[in-house]
């Protein structure tokens, strides 16, 4: 949008106002990793206490002690770490079937994608338990990984993407006798980058954040994610707030540092699943 | 001549084949996990739906007998108001400090990014966490969000309970909903919003047109794709919505915040009745379905007579 110059007072008004909305918006935020620094009497103090009178960083230590983080921390990394592996290679795959193969009944086939897509988990959770339950993998890791590991989000995000790679490029390569496997691994895959780049961030923040998922599938303390663990400190110790606090910052942690230097990534990919609109 | 034929529709018909064999080779990784453990609940579920079942012991057809349960069961009638609420008041004021949020920052300020991604923040930000914050700031006595009221002049016995009490819970976890949500959908109005020619403003500008008119009659009208998009996403999203209000209330006080997805949840989950979470199942998808396909007749509609 072009603007013209604009008074002194209304882009003062302007960062005011965006200053304040920032704060609002950030001040949970804030208030979580204050009370993470605070003595179990200081969290709710009237009024409010935004700096503690000595910042109490052993309550970081102290979290590590009471519940089993390391446990957690670990599983939460590997889950984590696999699925999106798994998710990545599989879609970018399938991707390429729907966007530049051409054969009967694939977009049938690609309307059941999209067509789950739409459909809320709660309405297939329990089917899916039983099949699980069947299967043997309630309750184990790899059960929860495979029900992960295979998104139609993620095919759907990476065919948008792919059909913006030009045909004649693909062509060109078909003619100079290079296989579908070899044009996908050699022209498609290298080009692709930032959209795989997108998939990745975001099923790594989807699974690392995942509650219900873990919650359904997982009753085992040492198979336990972080975000189970600190649903177990509201339940065991609900009065220590400041620890609830210290174990959530940690757990913001990963995808903090993930968000500041890819920010570019999650806004494309937000833009992107908004692009058919 | 004849020969040449066959032998063209044969090599046409092995390359079909090729193709086929090579582009289902490329889908069926991923296609067999979809299958197993997307595409194949689904069904059972639509099917189980009809069926009486515990999970163990042999399936009964019940017919529409599970239907009949849920619509004579007061808990679910009440969850399916409680849904209702709680999607009309997410999507309003989502919608609406969504397009507020991206129109203030489509433009040239200094930490323009800086804004954006606080604003979008909370929406990767661990939903356990961000509900045990919320739960935190929203306590009765102490938390931020009364001593904050407190300060601005509300006397003690106004202060509303919040998630203690049963008027105030569904505002409050609306409110944590909104925050969540804007900055997504923000996202995808500047999306759009940068894809408005100037030249419509310039011709604007020209006619003395007035900011306000401006965003009546271009930037609002202009947006109307994304409108459609960001309300459909919304809905969906709503209906589906449950951690953040397990974390916060577990349905409470009472059944204050009980949704629809939270029913399907217990009766999945607590009370293992098969026939009734797919009945229940079922309405929730119905209900999206069918916002999913209005949405799309409607706009097709727009579309067809812009």
């Amino acid at each position: 949008m072009i603007e013209k110059k604009q008074s002194a007072f209304t882009r003062t008004a302007i960062y005011v106002l965006l200053i304040v909305l920032t704060t609002i918006t950030l001040l949970p935020l804030v208030w979580m990793f204050s009370a993470s620094l605070k003595l179990d009497s200081e969290v709710f103090t009237v009024p409010i206490k935004w700096l503690p009178e000595t910042f109490h960083w052993e309550n970081y230590p102290k979290v590590w002690e009471k519940i089993d983080f390391a446990t957690f921390s670990f599983n939460s990394i590997k889950l984590t770490v696999i699925i999106t592996i798994i998710q990545v290679i599989t879609c970018s795959f399938a991707a390429y079937g729907f966007s530049k193969c051409n054969f009967r009944g694939r977009d049938t086939l690609f309307l059941c994608y999209v067509g789950t897509i739409a459909i809320p988990w709660q309405t297939y959770m329990l089917p899916q338990y039983s099949l699980m339950r069947t299967l043997g993998g309630v309750d184990t890791h790899w059960g929860y990984i495979a029900l992960q590991a295979f998104s139609a989000f993620g095919v759907f995000l990476l065919r948008q993407f792919y059909q913006g790679i030009p045909n004649e490029l693909l062509e060109a390569a078909r003619i100079d006798g290079l296989s579908e496997y070899g044009i996908y691994a050699r022209i498609v895959l290298p080009l692709a980058k930032p959209a795989l780049t997108t998939l990745t961030i975001f099923t790594f923040v989807t699974i690392w954040n995942d509650f219900m998922g873990p919650m359904i599938y997982i009753n085992t303390e040492s198979l336990k994610t972080i975000p189970l663990g600190i649903r177990m400190f509201l339940g065991q110790y609900s009065t220590s707030y400041e620890l609830i606090m210290a174990a959530s910052v940690m757990s913001l942690l990963p995808v903090f540092a993930l968000y500041i230097p890819c920010q570019r990534f999650f806004v494309q990919g937000v833009a992107t699943s908004g692009l058919k609109g | 001549m004849a020969n040449k034929t066959i032998q063209g529709t044969n090599r046409k018909i092995s390359l079909n084949t090729r193709n086929t064999v090579v582009g289902l080779s490329f889908i069926l990784p991923n296609f067999i996990g979809f299958a197993l453990f997307t595409l194949g609940p689904v069904v059972f579920s639509f099917i189980l739906s009809f069926m009486k079942w515990d999970g163990f012991t042999e399936m009964t057809f019940a017919g529409l007998k599970n239907f009949q349960k849920i619509f004579g069961d007061k808990k679910f009638l009440e969850s399916l108001g409680h849904t209702f609420y709680f999607a009309f008041f997410t999507v309003l004021f989502s919608m609406t400090a969504a397009l507020a949020l991206a129109l203030l920052l489509n433009r040239k300020v200094k930490f323009v990014n800086f804004f954006r991604s606080s604003i979008f923040f909370p929406y990767v930000a661990s939903v356990v966490a961000i509900s045990c914050v919320w739960k935190a700031m929203f306590m009765e006595n102490g938390g931020v969000i009364n001593s904050a009221l407190q300060m601005i002049g509300f006397a003690e016995d106004m202060l509303p309970g919040w998630i203690a009490s049963t008027k105030w819970a569904m505002p409050a976890v609306i409110i944590v909903s909104v925050w969540r949500n804007m900055g997504y959908f923000m996202i995808i109005y500047l999306a759009a919003l940068q894809d408005i020619p100037t030249s419509l403003y310039e011709a604007a500008e020209i006619d003395g047109a007035s900011k306000w008119q401006q965003f009546v009659r271009i930037t609002f009208p202009m947006l109307t794709p994304s409108h459609f998009f960001v309300f459909m996403m919304l809905t969906i999203n709503s209906f589906k919505t449950f951690d953040m209000i397990f974390l916060m209330t577990e349905g409470g006080p009472g059944t204050a915040t009980q949704l629809l997805s939270m029913y399907i949840y217990n009766k999945a989950f607590i009370s293992w009745d098969y026939g009734v979470t797919s009945a229940a199942s079922m309405i929730l998808f119905l209900i999206v379905a069918t916002i999913t396909v209005l949405q799309f007749r409607v706009e097709k509609k727009f579309n067809d007579f812009m």
